[in-house]
């Protein structure tokens, strides 16, 4: 308490901070955990087990998990470029990557269907040429979602690599190691933490997105049709059961998530000496 | 979400290159191939398509489309909400700031985490809440009915579902800045006689104003794009509870795609403007 | 192994950090490569590294040009200033690294890696840190395993940048010591950076001073200290006072018993140790003022005040030993007797 001795304005401040956070995030969220105690156990192992609920959650996760790899590995790329090489315009991709935070999630939902539809510029090229189709499909999904994901992976790698110890590498030169030797056994372990809360905030987004997606998805049950939206369709058919029972499922499941991911980390600093 | 919306000086990214660093040509202009390659496809090609569509029909259809009623509407009730959430939200990210660096108690850390929830919680999550408590079959749902007030399907759902969804925003950018700087400038001000109201206007804020302009600034484009948990309250009455995002969205379902891009250029204009105020704002941290 | 490095020069955008340097390091010495901060004694270290690429100019070792060799060819070792261990390994894994990147043909088995890496700990006298993490370490037990670390792929020269620039002042002194005493041991060719000539003086058998990306002088810290070949070295290397002659000091150092009649220069340098100073007989003949003494362990140094022609006050410095100090009885604002017995002139 030596801290507050003597600032002024604890009482107002979080007194306001505690009532505004309560009526706006805690009151309504609780509302979720409160509704699901209507439902019994059968009613919600029924709801989570039906067929089309699985699948909407394999396609949701099965589509986030392979966009954050995708992502992590080229956003990985591009934070590298971007802090280690000078050529011209750097400071204008820089800038750029931060688009999709900035761009809301319908117009970009619109643009990438129209890029990837059949008769679009990218999903014409692919489908005549590959016959690959994008748009309706579960890699139409991916693709959206690693449009969402680039500015989480590159912005929380760009920063560690920045304060990178270079002497770090040059201490490894220095005792013989090779450059692709420096790169997997200096540079990476030092910033995989970061590329893993990168790859972790991709993800989540990613398991939550709606958006950027239903555009581009197609939406067809079984197939193509993601959590969130599932819960929207709930929502229209007065099913506020269903919508509640897939919800609350798709919270746990992403605390739980972010919670693995936070104790991997913690593991990983503690076993490389950070901690 | 919190260390992706840090932001990154600039000026920083200037490259000495030393020799014993510096990768074989072949492999930096790869590299650098792949990267770009990659910020093409994902970012500059949808960024050029927003463009592209919304005159590709004449810069006459354009207009008219920007024109109707229901356009208008959707931009006034955008404006609106954000005008509503952003100070609301900016007052509670100083007053949450102010306690949790300046103060120590207990529950600190429990408190900064739960300011970050919204952070991890779908957007139509965000959106379904506001149901669950005012909708028809929600839990004030009978009371409001009773007394003729409409929140749900209406603006003040809206504003709502965007509140809870922009909650975190500006508290993000000043805590970890405002933690970094201590409160040693603050205690010395109040040494000098000068009041706590003063201090925080004399002091504190003229410390943290581009950080807050930072967060205020992520915080209106997530106000003004918010696209899902809208969706859930609102109801899509045209002219009537449709924002811009959500305007976009039956014109492009209703196969109106000029109409569609109208209003995503319009909001592809404000990521445009959001982009180049941040980055200058970036610059303007970096520098102070 | 000997070091030749010739007429190395060095651009940073318009700063010239290092112009036509000639420097040859016989082998097995111990050079300290002195100056102040910017005058390019770093970049030099990274250059003979090959961390850092000269504009111009050979860097030869042992005889072999090695300038166009990458630093992990050149068979050197380099402890960094702020020592760059890996932070993500243990202090084993840090020692162990040189031997563990070697290509397979010329790795030693792990039972070699094992012995020799104790080994080197036990050397250092840190074998029971070998599972700590860099993070753990205080900043002379860092100094002293990126020591090890440096040593363990047997490079032919040693480069240290700054090694005891981190340090408090007390581990600074132990660790000088210990690192003559290893230098002395293992005689490989040691190069290290420093700003702080006493560090210099004590540590290396070879002084190199650098100023503005020039070599002012190299020898000996005994030649160096005797035999400055310039002012700034005569300045930048311990204590000494500055006379110049177009000031008025003329009369003055006739009289404190230095000749200026053959004058061999036009400034004057005198170490505080050649100064001599007794209590003055001659009330009307004084011409110093002892104005305050400071104690430096076994030694004074007294302050003097002169007044020159010109009216104008300017100390003058002597140091002695204290038992010769206190036999001669003075005090503050005592009048006092001065005799220079030797200086160093400057043209």
């Amino acid at each position: 308490m030596a801290k507050s001795s003597i600032m002024p304005g604890f009482r107002p401040a979080i007194g306001f901070t505690l009532v505004y956070l309560s009526l706006v995030v805690l009151i309504p969220l609780s509302t979720l955990v409160f509704k699901s105690f209507q439902l019994s156990w059968d009613d919600y192992v029924n709801i989570i087990t039906s067929k089309r609920v699985l699948h909407s959650f394999r396609v949701s996760f099965v589509t986030s998990l392979v966009a954050a790899f995708v992502a992590g590995f080229f956003g990985f790329i591009v934070a590298w470029v971007l802090v280690r090489y000078s050529f011209f315009g750097k400071r204008f991709f820089h800038a750029l990557i931060d688009f999709p935070f900035a761009l809301p999630t319908a117009v970009a939902g619109i643009v990438l269907a129209t890029i990837f539809q059949p008769s679009g510029f990218l999903g014409k090229l692919l489908s005549e040429t590959f016959g690959i189709q994008v748009a309706f499909k579960p890699l139409g999904i991916v693709m959206a979602l690693i449009f969402i994901s680039i500015p989480f992976v590159v912005r929380t790698v760009e920063p560690v690599l920045l304060e990178f110890e270079t002497t770090m590498e040059e201490a490894a030169l220095s005792l013989g190691a090779t450059r692709l030797q420096v790169f997997t056994k200096i540079i990476f372990p030092n910033v995989f933490p970061a590329l893993l809360t990168g790859f972790a905030l991709a993800f989540a987004r990613g398991v939550g997105e709606y958006g950027s997606v239903i555009f581009i998805a197609g939406n067809i049950p079984y197939v193509s049709e993601i959590v969130p939206l599932l819960i929207v369709t709930k929502l229209e058919q007065f099913d506020f059961e269903g919508a509640t029972a897939i919800a609350l499922t798709m919270l746990v499941v992403s605390f739980l998530l972010l919670l693995v991911i936070n104790m991997l980390q913690y593991w990983v600093r503690k076993r490389s000496g950070q901690l | 979400m919190s260390a992706a919306t840090q932001p990154v000086n600039p000026a920083r990214l200037f490259v000495r290159e030393q020799r014993a660093l510096q990768d074989p040509n072949w492999i930096k202009w790869s590299l650098i191939a792949i990267a770009l390659s990659f910020i093409g496809l994902f970012i500059c090609l949808p960024l050029g398509l927003v463009i592209f569509q919304a005159f590709s029909k004449g810069i006459a259809t354009y207009w008219s489309a920007l024109a109707q009623d229901d356009t208008v509407a959707a931009i006034k009730l955008t404006l609106l909400t954000a005008i509503i959430t952003v100070p609301l939200n900016t007052v509670f990210g100083v007053a949450a700031a102010w306690a949790i660096t300046q103060f120590e108690f207990p529950g600190k850390s429990l408190l900064t985490t739960l300011i970050d929830l919204p952070f991890s919680v779908s957007p139509v999550i965000s959106g379904f809440i506001f149901v669950l408590l005012f909708g028809a079959q929600g839990w004030f749902g009978e009371w409001l009915n009773a007394h003729d007030v409409k929140i749900i399907f209406a603006v003040p759902g809206i504003v709502l579902a965007t509140l809870f969804i922009t909650f975190p925003f500006v508290a993000r950018q000043l805590i970890p800045l405002m933690q970094e700087m201590g409160n040693q400038e603050e205690e010395a001000a109040l040494s000098l006689g000068a009041s706590g109201w003063k201090t925080f206007w004399a002091v504190t804020i003229p410390n943290i104003k581009w950080a807050l302009l930072y967060g205020v600034l992520l915080c209106n484009a997530r106000a003004m794009g918010e696209f899902g948990a809208v969706s859930v309250v609102s109801g899509h009455i045209r002219g009537v509870t449709n924002t811009l995002p959500l305007h976009v969205e039956v014109n492009y379902n209703d196969y109106d795609v000029v109409g569609a891009f109208a209003g995503a250029s319009i909001l592809a204009a404000l990521a445009i403007v959001t982009l180049i105020l941040k980055t200058a704002l970036e610059w303007r941290q970096a520098n102070r | 192994m000997s070091i030749l490095l010739s007429n190395i020069s060095k651009k940073f955008g318009t700063f010239a950090a290092l112009d036509q340097i000639n420097l040859e390091i016989p082998e097995g010495e111990l050079v300290a490569l002195l100056g102040p901060s910017g005058c390019g004694k770093t970049t030099l270290l990274r250059i003979i590294a090959g961390l850092e690429s000269a504009d111009e100019g050979r860097v030869l070792i042992s005889g072999q040009d090695k300038t166009d060799h990458d630093v992990s060819q050149r068979g050197i070792g380099f402890v960094f200033q702020h020592y760059a261990l890996f932070r993500h390994m243990t202090v084993f894994e840090n020692v162990a690294f040189g031997l563990r990147v070697k290509s397979r043909r010329e790795r030693p088995s792990e039972a070699i890696i094992r012995k020799k890496v104790h080994d080197l700990l036990n050397l250092v006298q840190l074998d029971w840190l070998h599972d700590r993490y860099p993070d753990q370490l205080s900043g002379g037990q860092r100094q002293r395993i990126a020591l090890a670390r440096a040593l363990a792929v047997e490079p032919s020269v040693l480069l240290l940048d700054e090694p005891f620039g981190a340090l408090d002042a007390g581990v600074r002194k132990d660790l000088r010591q210990w690192l003559r005493n290893l230098h002395h041991d293992l005689n490989v060719t040691s190069i290290f950076v420093t700003h702080d000539q006493e560090e210099a003086m004590e540590v290396a058998s070879q002084v190199v001073v650098l100023n503005h990306g020039h070599i002012e002088q190299q020898g000996t810290p005994s030649d160096i200290y005797d035999h400055p070949s310039n002012e700034f070295v005569s300045k930048f290397i311990g204590q000494t006072n500055v006379f110049n002659l177009e000031e008025h000091d003329a009369d003055w150092l006739q009289t404190a018993g230095l000749p200026t009649t053959h004058q061999k220069g036009r400034v004057a340098h005198v170490r505080p140790h050649d100064i001599v100073i007794a209590k003055s007989t001659d009330d009307n003949d004084a011409f110093v003022i002892l104005k305050d003494w400071q104690h430096l362990g076994s030694l004074i140094r007294i302050e003097l005040v002169k007044s020159s022609v010109n009216g104008q006050s300017a100390s003058v410095y002597a140091e002695m030993p204290n038992d010769q100090f206190r036999r001669l009885q003075l005090n503050k604002g005592d009048k006092v007797d001065l005799r220079i017995r030797h200086a160093h002139w400057f043209h």
